[in-house]
């Protein structure tokens, strides 16, 4: 197989100048040209649908088929919201490619836009990334002074706003409907589905939510066909009807007790084992590795053993991770006591839930408490069935919660349980304790 | 007399067209606020509920929702210190960090330093693990904060 090159991160790479004039000198805008001036919205539609696009935020949704969603023939507005919430833990590469490479996105946006016939679009933005915010409002300004954001965009008969949405420091506004009540001024709480957005979104009108990275592939892909998108990654399981497959470029993100933490670019399908000593210059200080999350916390864990798993859409789960997820994989060397893990992750979901509904509130706070109870070396070895029970039984999937962030809190506990049980019942035999106690906290 | 200055107002005003209701100009109208003031002060919930057409009560639980916002009891120093404490940065030491930050200063996480300038916050993940430990200075990351570079920090804070 020829060396993969660099698509989303093909500018990046040769640290490109991020504005306007730079990057169409690259051939920026020329997907836009072609859409606006010789193809129509469903033309588009069509071409992405046809690439297999799958979403890039975590739950891997086909793109084009989400966009068909939408009712036809809709008097309008219809809303294109931008997902930029990027709060998964472990996570950087949305943020990577707001900062670097604006306009790649802002491309993509314009052009999804286009396709569902949408005149507003809000680019709902994580607080803290508040570099990506400057740089994307001085590349929206020089948009506007182009004829590329406004009124009658290229002469035509479209019209495009973006607006950045900032958020204010909250996990659950990367789910959709979060991110939608939280755009609309509420709290950030899911909504029942159905209505699904797409047909009553935001501001009780129709609504598409894509991600960041997504939007940047719909770029390429209006640039250069559907076919050449499907010439990268993993084509479907001919064993599995339900596999759609894994088209296309990722951007993988390395990080924890590695050499070399990164994003890097490769054709979905990557293991972890690749990503580790090829990408990520090994396990840092010569050590072995222990497990990893690998995709956000929220998709569970993989212990050493499983790092020949590839990380396209339906490798994790062949191992008893939740999905794909963000493809951020962390880490953790075999000096790490797993307690620690579980610990740090059963406190980022108690600190993150957002309260609406209570399986999620109580258990995750009911987690920590067990996490904690367990690293004070005061555990029980029932206290590993109740985490299990737990990680059970919160979440769409079981049908106790509204949205599927109880799962992502569930997943990695009941993961960690199941897979390093030995090290966990050799913890509480022996009464180990965290060495880390007497450190600050805070809840 | 009223908390927001007419500049400010004039600000919040400048979102509406951008929404088709008033209300989602809540959290653009407390950002605003807070960055101004280092703080939300409850009049200024009162005066952002009557530009937006909201009861204040709709206003301030929205504010409430989101932990980010300062009540007029615990208003931020002159920066925000988050930093972070979630797996990628706590494999890396972010849990010692903020040990560290706190005892320097003398807080607690979510306190101000004695002199007013800095508010030590921990952070989840603020998506800059490639380079962990990291912290945010008020929404600007800085990357590959090890003990060593941790009283460089706190200085450059505090001038």
């Amino acid at each position: 197989m020829a060396e993969f090159e660099p698509v989303l991160l093909r500018r990046i790479a040769k640290k490109a100048d991020p504005f306007l004039a730079a990057y169409r000198a690259d051939g920026g805008y020329r997907a836009l040209q072609k859409a606006v001036h010789e193809m129509t919205a469903a033309q588009v539609i069509d071409v992405v649908k046809a690439s297999s696009l799958r979403g890039r935020g975590g739950a891997g949704f086909p793109t084009g088929l989400k966009w068909t969603f939408l009712p036809k023939d809709h008097p309008g507005p219809i809303y294109m919201c931008i997902n930029a919430d990027e709060s998964e833990p472990c996570t950087f590469n949305n943020r990577i490619l707001m900062e670097e490479d604006p306009h790649q996105v802002l491309e993509g946006i314009i052009l999804s836009c286009y396709a569902t016939r949408s005149s507003t679009a809000y680019l709902y933005l994580r607080y803290e990334y508040g570099r990506s915010y400057r740089v994307l409002q001085q590349a929206i300004d020089e948009l506007y002074n182009n004829n590329l954001l406004g009124r009658n965009i290229l002469g035509k008969d479209f019209h495009l706003d973006i607006f950045l949405h900032r958020g204010a420091g909250a996990y659950i506004c990367g789910e959709e409907t979060g991110l939608i009540e939280s755009l609309e001024g509420k709290r950030a709480w899911p909504r029942i589905k159905p209505p699904f957005p797409a047909v009553e979104g935001a501001f009780r009108k129709p609504t598409v939510v894509n991600n960041i990275e997504t939007v940047a592939c719909v770029t390429h892909i209006i640039d250069r066909g559907a076919d050449w998108f499907k010439s990268i990654g993993v084509p479907p399981d001919p064993k599995n009807p339900r596999d759609a497959g894994s088209y296309g470029p990722k951007l993988y993100c390395i990080s924890g007790h590695i050499n070399n933490p990164c994003c890097v670019e490769l054709p979905l399908g990557v293991t972890v084992r690749d990503l580790v000593d090829k990408h990520g210059g090994g396990v840092w200080k010569g050590r072995k590795a222990k497990g990893c999350i690998p995709g956000g916390i929220s998709m569970g864990l993989m212990t050493e053993a499983e790092f020949d798993t590839r990380l396209d859409f339906s490798g994790p789960g062949k191992v008893g991770c939740l999905g794909l997820g963000t493809a951020a994989v962390t880490i953790f060397d075999d000096q790490t006591s797993i307690v620690e893990v579980l610990h740090n992750i059963c406190r980022f979901f108690s600190h993150e839930s957002c309260g609406q509904c209570t399986p999620c509130r109580e258990g995750t706070g009911w987690m920590l408490k067990i996490a904690d109870r367990l690293r004070r070396g005061q555990g029980r070895l029932e206290d590993l069935k109740i985490l299990e029970e737990i990680g059970d039984n919160i979440g769409i999937m079981p049908g106790t919660t509204i949205c599927g962030l109880a799962d992502g809190a569930g997943w990695p506990v009941k993961n960690a349980i199941r897979k390093f049980r030995p090290e966990f019942e050799q913890y509480i035999r022996d009464g180990q304790k965290s060495q880390r106690l007497e450190l600050v906290q805070a809840h | 007399m009223s908390v927001l200055t007419e500049e400010l107002r004039q600000k919040i005003l400048a979102y509406l067209p951008r929404y088709p209701s008033k209300q989602a100009v809540t959290l653009p109208a407390l950002h605003l606020v807070q960055d101004e003031l280092r703080h939300v002060p409850l009049e200024a919930i009162r005066e952002i509920a009557d530009i937006l057409d909201l009861s204040p009560a709709e206003v301030h639980d929205t504010m409430s929702f989101y932990g980010f916002f300062r009540d007029a009891k615990h208003p931020l120093g002159k920066t925000r210190l988050w930093i972070c404490r979630s797996l990628a940065c706590g494999l890396r030491g972010g849990d010692e960090l903020l040990d560290t930050v706190c005892k320097k200063l003398n807080v607690h996480p979510g306190a101000t330093s004695a002199d007013g300038k800095i508010t030590v916050e921990f952070a989840e993940c603020i998506g800059a693990c490639e380079g962990a430990p990291a912290v945010l200075i008020d929404d600007e990351a800085r990357m590959n904060v090890t003990p060593d570079k941790v009283d460089a920090l706190l200085d450059e804070l505090r001038r």
